[in-house]
């Protein structure tokens, strides 16, 4: 549906590069990046707002790499939803329409028919400055979709709400993208939200693109550090393949030896994803493969989750409820097992 | 004892910048108002009523109206281009656009002789299209604008500054072009600080002196041979104060109605 090939963006420090996308029509598409990895200019170089070096833009069959903006049928919301603010809700979501020379009647039954869907009917007359983060944010996707565009840019659109309405905000764009059905590329820098709405995940870094894959090929198998260290990986060692027993390869990791599915010789780098680390006070009966004895060093209090950091050497962060920390009662100095399969490791 | 909600006695510091402050709004605002009030209204009215002094005034307001309108069809493109655009050079354009601030006026004047007079580039396009510059109301008006433009640019410049480029954006991926974009969203959005570059801009015309003696003393203005109020008081000053203060007066007056006026409906524009 839009194709981006060998797209070549100049961000003046440096370059975002060999930039290779294909979104499938109604794929909810999420690029992931910190700050700074030039995530807002990949978007504004799709819709034509920023100019680019090298590489084409393709919507369906149609080459649009040289349309001006207005010519391209995208749509975008900003982070801070940019609503015109000389503008009351209504104006704002009839503005595209006004611009596309839509008649009066039509445009009226679209505005209709977008607010009832965004639940946005009673805000018409209301000018941008009076509505909340929320509000702002549904009448900046209803202006943006009012026009029908082939396909919708969001850049960090949930990131100045606040984590309730960011919440509420990521199940209704859930929901409204189930019922409008149109190619989203959405920006972001937050991982738990790429996971809860991207059918698949791009991660930007220093201007190229690290890795694509489902959310699940993003926790299970990071292509690199850096994409481990992004997706909260929290557990990544090093350490030395040692042969082969009972079926799983043996990699000594300074002090411990962990089994796990590989075929990697040598030197590896690996990683183990916290929330696969089973933690008891006694040695666990399982069909896990990894059961090591260590002390815990630390306790770091989320609220509804605690990270529980178990020294072997090296340091194992695990992942609990409160409920199971207060069962365990666990202090820092108190000997735990720590638990996992041997699948659960992966090595880069 | 009764303590007031919200009072908050004043140190030291406030009540000294208090003092200081008072003494500054006393020098900017007693010379005008003592000015206004050295004349009784009947002088004022019999003063205006003077062939000479009401053709001064329709010249200054209209010279200087005709000034700012030139001066927003070229100089708001400009600022929009300078708010919107890094380019190389850009610094070095918006000191070229200070310029007629910090140059006496007086030799603004001759400077606009030098490009503007019969035997050079501007003087012999206007000529051309039978408009002269010397001692005329265009002169006038070019004087007037190159003391003063300045204001209205950096003004202007400002305000498109304020205006979220991403607004722009949106418009654009919403279907407006360039222009569409500019005229609905980026002015409308900038208009207060435009406007308020007017005011000033038309204000400092209205004011303008030491070029426009240079290049046009008196002019022709409308079948009338006259000149500037601000040229006006000084060839009346030549007869002494009572002959200067009534014109005087009248300048300020007209200065400050036109100002309170105009600086009020960019004030409504900020509330609404």
């Amino acid at each position: 549906m839009i194709a981006i090939k060998n797209l070549k963006v100049n961000l003046g420090d440096f370059l975002l590069q060999n930039i290779n996308l294909d979104i499938e029509p109604g794929e909810y598409f999420i690029v992931l990046g910190p700050t700074g990895a030039g995530k807002t200019v990949l978007l504004e170089a799709i819709a034509g707002l920023y100019p680019v070096l090298e590489g084409e833009v393709w919507i369906g069959d149609r080459e649009i790499t040289d349309l001006s903006p207005e010519k391209r049928e995208i749509g975008i919301v900003y982070q801070d939803q940019a609503l015109f603010p000389h503008l009351s809700v209504e104006k704002n979501i009839a503005f595209g329409l006004k611009m596309r020379k839509c008649p009066k009647n039509e445009a009226k039954a679209k505005i209709d028919a977008i607010v009832e869907v965004m639940g946005i009917s009673h805000l018409l007359k209301r000018s941008p400055a009076t509505l909340s983060g929320g509000e702002r944010q549904k009448v900046a996707l209803a202006r943006a979709l009012v026009t029908e565009p082939k396909v919708l840019l969001l850049d960090e659109p949930l990131s100045a709400l606040d984590p309730e309405t960011r919440e509420r905000m990521q199940r209704e764009l859930r929901e409204i993208h189930s019922r409008v059905e149109l190619s989203v590329i959405h920006v972001t820098h937050d991982f738990e939200e790429a996971i809860a709405l991207g059918h698949r995940v791009a991660v930007l870094n220093d201007g190229y693109i690290a890795q694509i894959g489902t959310p699940e090929e993003f926790l299970r198998r990071p292509s690199s550090e850096f994409v481990a260290r992004f997706a909260l990986t929290r557990n990544i060692l090093s350490g030395r393949v040692m042969g082969i027993e009972d079926g799983c390869t043996l990699i000594d990791i300074g002090g411990a030896k962990l089994r796990a599915t590989t075929e990697a010789k040598g030197e590896v780098r690996l990683s183990l994803r916290p929330e696969d680390i089973l933690i008891s006070k006694e040695p666990l009966q399982s069909t896990a493969r990894n059961c090591l004895m260590g002390v815990v060093s630390d306790i770091a209090d989320r609220g509804s989750v605690i990270y529980i950091t178990v020294t072997l050497p090296p340091d194992f962060v695990c992942i609990i409820t409160r409920q199971a920390f207060d069962e365990l009662k666990l202090k820092k100095g108190v000997e735990v097992w720590i638990t996992f399969k041997a699948s659960a490791i992966h090595v880069f | 004892m009764i303590k007031m909600r919200g009072w908050k006695k004043p140190g030291s510091m406030e009540i000294v910048f208090i003092l200081l402050g008072a003494l500054m709004l006393l020098f900017i605002f007693a010379p005008p108002l003592k000015t206004v009030f050295s004349s009784s209204p009947g002088t004022l009215w019999n003063t205006l009523l003077e062939e000479d002094v009401y053709s001064s005034v329709l010249l200054t307001i209209f010279a200087a109206l005709t000034a700012t309108l030139i001066g927003l069809l070229l100089g708001v493109p400009l600022a929009y281009l300078l708010a919107r655009h890094q380019f190389r050079g850009k610094r070095f354009v918006e000191a070229i656009i200070d310029v007629p601030i910090v140059i006496p006026h007086s030799a603004a004047g001759v400077a606009l002789l030098f490009v503007f007079g019969s035997n050079f580039l501007f003087g012999k396009i206007l000529n051309g299209i039978g408009i002269g510059f010397f001692r005329s109301f265009t002169g006038v008006v070019i004087a007037m604008m190159f003391v003063s433009v300045p204001f209205l640019i950096d003004a202007a410049k400002e305000g498109f500054k304020a205006v979220d480029v991403r607004l722009e954006k949106v418009a654009r991926t919403l279907g407006a072009s360039a222009w569409k974009s500019f005229f609905r969203i980026s002015l409308p959005l900038a208009w207060r600080s435009i406007f308020s570059g007017s005011v000033l801009m038309w204000a400092r015309g209205l004011s303008e002196f030491g070029a426009i003696i240079i290049i046009a003393y008196s002019a022709s203005f409308l079948g009338w041979n006259t000149k500037v109020l601000p040229v006006l008081v000084a060839n009346r000053f030549d007869f002494g104060l009572d002959s200067a203060g009534p014109v005087a007066a009248i300048a300020i007056l007209i200065s400050l109605i036109a100002f309170i006026v105009l600086r009020s409906i960019a004030y409504r524009g900020e509330k609404t």
